[in-house]
């Protein structure tokens, strides 16, 4: 299961626009790792990226690689649409699929992959739903469509969507934005638990947040507007937010800009 | 004097609401009317045409002939005979059209959306749509005749109906297909990408079931608006009185061919004919059209 | 945290080799060996590079749909190719001048004349007609629509004027020779009796009290064309940015002159376009004027109350007569001439319509 991410050198291109610029760093497995940093600094570019998703945007480019366990998911004769089962995704906003019951929902991406083994399907729901804490609100009502839930729980149905496939990785862009503080409260709870067993990488805007749940904290900014985004430093989240070793995360942390 | 006093009868600042001048009153409201009026000028020729249409057209309707009988055999001022005949034809020619145009035109709007976007290809396809649904039906014909009646030799038949019938559904369907798909938001395709679905089957599972209402009613609709063309039949086909279950071979009535053809029989048994098939084409219109409404709302995306 | 100091600690080289940043992609390749991966370097992915795996579903797929967006563009290349390889050969044998001549002759191959003179005129006459009465009735409706109906109603009362799209032509035609023209025959006697001395309400070819000439074809087909015209001048009009409106009303102004002042010139370009629309339909339309128009073979007096054949109207009365290819080629050359006016004006629709509510005031 969960395996660590090497990025080396990655530089993000939307056409000719230079987005992120030589970010290397390193996801531990079985640890949560918080990508903050102001509005536009690529952090979120930098996630799409590592899951491949960054290309579905026509224009875009990839430099350097990423590599999972020691295998560059950017290597030629590399599936992106098996690179995207290994490493599963979370998006800002909660988005099930509307025709899909709460059941489908849940199995979209092994019933799209061809497994047809009722029996399976159904233990994986469980096991899925159980998973992301919503089992206990949704089991009477499995065969009701997604978009019924409230946004929180939409969300956690999204998470359990994300590792029926299991996984090795599970990216979460900025998971929490769109929903209240206590919805926000149970993804988190869900993240800490999650991590026993996935390696997860998160973007936040709320640092609180990236102090709560992360282990490690990655700090990016933009040097100027219009240059591409950096990496500033990465670190134990401990560390970051009370002794960080740059300038700009200290200044971003304490909130003078941002 | 007297100008103190006016002064003194005067209010001590002006209304806090001016009145607004007679001309820009009058001017608001003639417009008002004028624009109104002009809706109603468009509902009198509709109600009109229906009125006529009904009035005219439902005796011969009542009679239970009229839906299973042909007007075979009949002479000019035989009453009597029905609408079977080009029930058949209007209904089978219509169908294959659609069986060729619907798929051709989502795979196009597809194309358009999903893989094409802002490409030199689609920029010059959707020009092409645009002039596809601007083509003169009688064009259409024509090039049919061109192609399959004068090029590959084939005869007259309602399948070159079906064809011609294909090139006036085509630009509905891919203008439909291309709305609907444009609707599916961004975040869904991405979330069956991010569970390694490959794009294909996101297409096909994901966005196409999402659209599915949308694009089935625009078919519909698509299929009323070419079930009342007449134009490349009279070159395309033959009409035939009697029943004719044959696509591919002789001549086959249709209902607006019958209207057209029926016309020429200036016997009161003629008018008679003519204005019922009139009747029963509209219905048959207004039926799809509701078919259309109902089937919109029973594949609406569903949340509760 | 090894990794990460290792970077800084060698951050020299490689920050130098990416300064051109435009240029990494390529000199890397080539470049240094990568210093920070434990792998072998691996070659970054490259713009155009070949090496991408694509599923073959993936492929397929987008292979036919890629094919029938070819399809669509190759379909109206064929249309054009079509009918001008057979119209040629029919061209070849006309003994008349095919642009200037009024003549309509085609039944013995041997021995044709046919010109469009006279269809154009009619063509053009009935769907000018048609333009003149729709205009302003559909731009009115438009605006009743978006601007003066009551929101809950907006909705149903578009409905019903698109209604009049879904009636047959074949059923515009019947109404309009039966039902409308014996009522607008005093009409037809008024304009020409009183306004007779302006050429184009003179007498016609038919007597005006016929009801079955451009006079009646015009009103039938400005009927026909409302909803098109309207459907398009109520989608720009609803597009008038709110705040313009709102901009209006606060200063003081009434519903006629925010609709005067920023609805209509916001909507203005696109109204024509689908006024264009409306006129490319007209242009093309076959059987309702087929029914209404009588034929006759006294050529125009260029007034409305002309009787005779359209373009479309001519092929299809032509229709008994298609048993040899070369009188199939005369009327395909007609149809030639109404496939490329039909584009035309289609294409300069689109046209002003693309440019509607851009760099406007």
């Amino acid at each position: 299961m969960a395996k660590r991410l090497d990025i080396n050198d990655l530089n993000l291109y939307y056409n000719k626009f230079h987005a992120v610029q030589d970010v290397t760093l390193q996801v531990h497995a079985r640890s949560v790792t918080a990508f903050i940093g102001p509005s536009g600094c690529g952090k979120s570019t930098v996630l799409r990226a590592l899951n491949r998703m960054h290309e579905v945007i026509p224009g875009s480019r990839v430099e350097g690689s990423v590599l999972l366990d020691g295998e560059n998911v950017y290597a030629p004769g590399v599936d992106p649409v098996q690179v995207r089962r290994t490493i599963g995704m979370v998006f800002q906003r909660a988005n099930p699929f509307p025709t899909m019951s709460i059941r489908d929902n849940v199995v979209a991406g092994l019933k799209l992959a061809g497994v047809k083994d009722k029996k399976r399907l159904e233990e994986v729901t469980e096991r899925s739903l159980r998973g992301a804490n919503l089992w206990e609100e949704v089991k009477d009502r499995l065969n009701k469509p997604g978009g019924g839930l409230s946004g929180g729980q939409q969300q956690r149905l999204c998470i359990a969507r994300a590792i029926a496939v299991q996984p090795d990785v599970l990216l979460m862009d900025e998971p929490c934005s769109a929903l209240d503080p206590i919805s926000t409260l149970a993804i988190e709870d869900l993240i800490a638990e999650l991590k026993k067993d996935y390696t997860i990488v998160i973007v936040t805007h709320n640092m609180q947040q990236a102090a709560r749940v992360s282990d490690q904290t990655a700090f990016f900014n933009l040097p100027e507007v219009g240059q591409p985004g950096q990496l500033v430093e990465i670190g134990e989240t401990g560390k970051i937010f009370s002794n960080p070793s740059q300038k700009a995360t200290e200044g971003y942390i304490s909130g003078r800009f941002g | 004097m007297r100008t103190d006093t006016a002064d003194l009868e005067r209010p001590a600042s002006a209304p806090a609401f001016q009145q607004l001048g007679l001309g820009r009153k009058i001017k608001n409201h003639t417009a008002t009317v004028l624009f109104g009026l002009a809706f109603l000028v468009a509902v009198v020729p509709l109600l009109w045409v229906l009125f006529t249409l009904v009035q005219r057209g439902l005796a011969p309707m009542l009679n239970a002939d009229w839906w299973n009988h042909s007007f075979y055999g009949l002479l000019p001022n035989d009453s009597g005979g029905g609408i079977y005949h080009a029930l058949v034809g209007t209904l089978e020619q219509t169908f294959v059209c659609a069986l060729i145009a619907v798929p051709l035109g989502v795979t196009v709007g597809i194309f358009l959306i999903e893989y094409g976007r802002n490409s030199k290809l689609a920029r010059t396809t959707t020009f092409m749509v645009d002039i596809l649904s601007g083509l003169p039906s009688i064009v259409a014909g024509l090039f049919i005749y061109a192609l399959w009646i004068t090029t590959f030799g084939f005869d007259r038949s309602g399948f070159a109906v079906s064809l011609s019938l294909v090139l006036l559904m085509l630009p509905v369907v891919v203008r439909v297909t291309e709305t609907m798909l444009t609707i599916v938001p961004d975040e869904l395709r991405e979330a069956s990408y991010a569970l390694g679905v490959p794009k294909w089957k996101t297409i096909v599972k994901v966005v196409l079931p999402t659209s599915f209402s949308g694009i089935i009613t625009g078919i519909i609709l698509g299929l009323a608006r070419v079930m009342g063309e007449t134009a490349p039949l009279l070159i395309l086909v033959g009409y035939s009185r009697a029943i004719n279950y044959n696509l591919f071979d002789g001549p086959m009535a249709s209902l607006s061919l019958t209207v057209y053809t029926a016309r020429k029989t200036s016997t009161e048994a003629g008018e008679y004919r003519m204005w019922g098939a009139a009747l029963t084409l509209v219905l048959l219109i207004m039926l799809i059209n509701l078919l259309a409404t109902l089937l919109s709302k029973l594949f609406a995306v569903k949340t509760r | 945290m090894t990794e990460s100091t290792n970077s800084e600690w060698r951050s020299a080289p490689p920050g130098e080799a990416v300064t051109p940043p435009g240029e990494a992609g390529s000199t890397l390749v080539g470049g240094p060996e990568e210093p920070v991966s434990p792998e072998p370097p691996t070659p970054p992915e490259q713009p155009g590079g070949k090496k991408k795996v694509v599923r073959l579903g993936d492929r397929l797929f987008q292979g036919v749909a890629t094919g029938s967006g070819i399809f669509v563009v190759s379909i109206i290349a064929a249309i054009g190719l079509f009918l001008l390889v057979r119209a040629i050969p029919a061209l070849h044998a006309n003994e008349a001048n095919f642009l200037l001549s009024g003549q309509w002759r085609t039944g013995d191959p041997e021995n044709m004349a046919f010109g469009i003179v006279d269809l154009a005129w009619i063509t053009v006459a009935s769907s000018l007609v048609a333009l003149i009465i729709a205009m302003p009735v559909a731009g009115g409706i438009a605006l009743f629509l978006t601007q003066y109906a009551p929101k809950v109603l907006a909705r149903p009362f578009a409905y019903v004027v698109d209604l009049l799209a879904a009636v047959p032509s074949v059923i515009y035609g019947l109404w309009g020779a039966l039902v409308l023209a014996p009522v607008l025959k005093p009409v037809a006697l008024w304009i020409n009796g009183t306004l007779g001395w302006i050429p184009i309400f003179a007498d016609g070819n038919v007597p005006a009290n016929s009801g079955s000439n451009v006079f009646t074809a015009g009103i039938v087909l400005a009927v026909m064309i409302l909803p098109i015209i309207t459907g398009v001048a109520r989608e720009v009009f609803e597009r008038t940015p709110s705040a313009q409106i709102e901009g209006a009303l606060a200063l003081g102004a009434t519903k006629w002159e925010v609709v005067r002042t920023t609805v209509w010139p916001f909507g203005r370009s696109g109204f024509v376009g689908g006024a264009m629309l409306g006129l490319g339909r007209a242009l093309g339309e076959t059987v309702a004027l087929t029914v209404i128009l009588s034929y006759t073979f006294e050529g125009p007096h260029y007034s409305i109350f002309d009787a005779g054949a359209t373009f479309a109207s001519r092929i299809a009365l032509g229709s008994a007569e298609f048993n040899n290819h070369l009188t199939v080629g005369a009327y395909i050359a007609a149809g030639l001439v109404l496939f490329i006016s039909t584009f035309a004006v289609n294409a300069l629709a689109r046209w002003i319509e693309s440019g509607s509510g851009k760099g406007k005031k």
